[in-house]
């Protein structure tokens, strides 16, 4: 198919391009060599996020992609705009989000002379990209705009990047948008292969203890009504990951938590007794296996995942599906039959009895502790979009909201990246509106990108952050009561600043919590507001994740550490 | 264990550096790494010979594919390909031993390509051994210097890799 072509700029040729690609938002900061760019972006029928520092633009199209399944788009300048970037694209790498990242470059001409403002930014991010284009002529623009939209958002999704040298957004070029992609070099595997299938179904119908454990990967492929049904017809438990989390209703009786290092005992434990791993869109990360060699030693293991590379890379696969997710569990509610697990699952129901998630009220009384704060705002409300930072709120968040819808939980999971969430957070209202968006954050945490409150305000993006205030990098501090003899070195930061004072400095809501009671009007309080709101939760300082599996032993050797006062 | 993958890859901008890459950020080993363009202009061809066992080769193959300028891997077996490398041996020679040294150089059909009063420039081409066992033979007159191209192979008989 033809389409009539027009004489246009670079820079026009980029608006147009996202234009064809559904592109309504994008996160971004200006600097001198986007100046083209920002003139056509002036009065584009595109949102663009003006963001305060170019981390937060990362973080904000993940976010948005999350929330919404589209393909994020931010926009950077050269050198240290680009730079800034990095920590977002690894995270959307690591985590497998779709997201295509624009970034300025020098002339052309200039590239390679050490010219102001450059930064080779095309090798920096080569291990931190999916693929990534250095533009040499503006007549490849669109096609390459249509190909990296095509990579992020296809097969094992992640983000691509695009480097425009400035002549390339003035060089005047005939327009023409190429309907179809054409890469010799990647063409994903969608459909399962059908032998593996029908082996796996043979396993799963004379398995006595099966288990299901699943991961981003149900999100992406849009999975979970299949993970469902296929979970209760083969009757068989399910463990989500950090960030599989809202995969899997938490309230089905079939729903065993999180596994791993701060997991419920009973996944971990169900896990360690199964006889057949169902491992769908997971990567077998450390914080899950635990000591390898002991992850799951009795079962054998289907492992079902889109990329080729993650079969058998951390554990040895008996039964491998390379393919989409969704597409597979299609084909397996057709061929499997119910496994033989009426004694297991009785088994599982006595564990998830005897060793539930659990804490106990502060001995002061109306001390706040931090799993009930999660707890009333799940009640307050269950539909809204948990993002997180990380730390221990993170994992109170993921133990203690029971989630049930799929893009509802949004959290580094792969790198672990402080300052995350409240971008991700403004990302994800931006992209849901209709949402009630909170961030959990931690009071380190939150302070790595404070500043996008000023974007959160500007841009009318009414985000609730709560922070749970312990005083402490508290995960850290965690590890140094426990493995260094609470030598608390360098991570207490009490009284360091004012956060309700914060907020307001910047125009938003600033509320405080003190008492246990005053935990849920807050919460109501920011919700009804319609502001972006900052909750300061003052916490127990030295609450602990409970339970938790020490590094490098088995996940069932999993320690209780909640605080019996 | 020591494998010879033939990739094809697109002939663009960076491929190199992202082959490369990719292998000393998973920690894997490369002993050689020949690229040139093929008969199509627009690939390239990379023989790229790696140490490991079965699981490193596996991953090493998955992670190559994953390039999206990778087009295709191929486990060259050499059982069924045929492997060549070129070496450059400049060796310390004068009148008192040339001959001797041409003598060596015509047993392996190696070539003499350069020769000055105090020094000869041979041209092997053959397989690893081969080149060995030359340079083992050459050694007792002082090598000077050596260059090495790393190994080349195709497929025998009609397939493609
Ligand atoms: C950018 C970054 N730097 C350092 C770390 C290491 N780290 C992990 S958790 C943590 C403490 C987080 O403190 P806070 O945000 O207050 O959360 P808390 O654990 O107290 O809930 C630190 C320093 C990290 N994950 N990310
Ligand atoms: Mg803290």
């Amino acid at each position: 198919m033809t389409e009539s072509t027009e004489k246009m700029t670079g820079a026009r040729a980029l608006i147009e391009c996202l234009y064809r690609e559904g592109v309504d938002t994008i996160f971004g900061y200006p600097g001198g060599v986007l100046l083209p760019i920002y003139d056509e972006l002036y009065d584009a029928n595109i949102r663009h996020i003006l963001v305060r520092h170019e981390q937060a633009a990362a973080h904000g199209a993940e976010g948005y992609a999350r929330a919404t399944g589209k393909t994020g788009v931010c926009l950077a300048t050269s050198g240290p705009g680009a730079t800034n970037l990095v920590t977002g694209i690894a995270n959307a790498y690591m985590d497998s989000i779709p997201m295509v990242v624009f970034t300025g470059q020098v002339p052309s001409n200039l590239l390679g002379n050490d010219a102001f403002q450059e930064a080779n930014i095309t090798g920096i991010t080569m291990p931190i990209t999916k693929h990534n284009y250095l533009v040499q002529d503006a007549n490849d623009l669109p096609r390459i705009i249509k190909e990296a939209f095509h990579i992020a958002s296809t097969g094992r999704q992640g983000p691509v990047l695009i480097d425009l040298p400035k002549d390339i957004t003035l060089q005047e070029i005939e327009f023409y948008y190429p309907d179809k992609v054409d890469l010799r070099g990647y063409k994903p595997t969608y459909q399962g292969n059908l032998q593996q299938i029908k082996k796996a179904a043979s396993e799963i119908e004379i398995s006595k203890c099966p288990v299901i454990y699943a991961g981003g990967g149900i999100i992406s492929s849009d999975a979970s009504k299949e993970l469902l049904e296929f979970a209760e017809k083969i009757k068989a438990p399910v463990t989500t990951t950090l960030t599989g989390m809202g995969g899997f209703p938490a309230e089905n009786p079939l729903f065993l938590g999180m596994p791993g290092m701060h997991g419920t005992k009973y996944a971990n434990y169900a896990i360690q007794e199964s006889d057949l791993l169902i491992a769908v869109g997971v990567r077998f990360d450390d914080r899950v296996t635990g000591k390898l060699k002991a992850f799951a030693a009795n079962a054998k293991i289907i492992h079902i995942d889109i990329d080729p590379a993650e079969i058998s890379k951390n554990i040895k696969v008996d039964i491998p599906i390379v393919g989409d997710a969704k597409w597979i569990l299609q084909k397996l509610l057709k061929y499997a039959s119910p496994s033989q697990s009426e004694a297991w699952i009785k088994r599982i129901d006595h564990w998830k009895k005897d060793n539930p998630l659990y804490y106990v009220e502060p001995a002061t009384g109306d001390g706040i502790k931090p799993q009930y704060i999660v707890e009333q705002i799940c009640e307050a409300c269950k539909d809204a979009i948990i993002v997180t930072e990380v730390g221990q709120h993170q994992m109170w968040a993921a133990q203690y909201f029971k989630f049930s819808k799929p893009r509802t939980f949004i959290t580094s999971g792969g790198l672990g990246t402080m300052g995350y969430g409240f971008p991700a957070s403004i990302g994800a209202k931006v992209g849901r509106p209709d949402k009630v968006v909170f961030d959990i954050a931690g009071d380190g945490s939150f302070q790595m990108n404070s500043q996008e409150l000023a974007t959160a305000v500007q841009e009318n993006v009414p985000v609730i952050v709560a922070i749970f205030n312990n005083g402490y990098l508290g995960m850290v501090r965690q590890w140094q009561e426990l493995f260094h003899n609470k030598r608390y070195s360098s991570t207490c930061i009490q009284n360091s600043v004012d956060f309700v004072k914060l907020a307001e400095a910047y125009g938003a809501l600033g509320l405080r919590a003190t008492k246990r009671e005053e935990v849920r009007p807050a919460i109501e309080q920011a919700i009804a507001s319609g502001r972006p709101t900052v909750i300061d939760f003052i916490i127990e300082c030295e609450e602990n994740v409970s339970p938790m599996v020490p590094a490098g032993a088995a996940i069932n050797e999993i320690l209780d550490l909640e605080r019996k006062e | 264990m020591r494998h010879t993958l033939a990739v094809l890859v697109e002939n663009k901008y960076g491929v190199l550096s992202r082959v490369a890459g990719m292998f000393s950020r998973r920690g894997y080993n490369i002993d050689s790494l020949t690229v040139g363009v093929t008969d199509d202009p627009t690939i390239s061809r990379m023989t790229i010979v790696v140490r490991g066992d079965d699981e490193v080769l596996e991953q090493v193959t998955k992670q190559l594919n994953k390039l999206i300028d990778v087009i295709r891997v191929t486990d060259l077996k050499s059982e069924d390909s045929v492997e060549r490398e070129l070496a450059l041996i400049k060796v310390n020679s004068d009148v008192s031993n040339r001959s001797e040294i041409m003598q060596i150089a015509d047993i392996f059909r190696a070539r003499i390509i350069d020769v000055a009063s105090k020094s000869m420039v041979i041209e092997v081409t053959g397989d690893e051994s081969k080149i060995a066992a030359i340079e083992q033979l050459l050694r007792p007159f002082g090598i000077k210097e050596m260059v090495r191209t790393g190994k080349v192979a195709l497929r025998r008989g009609q397939k493609s890799s």
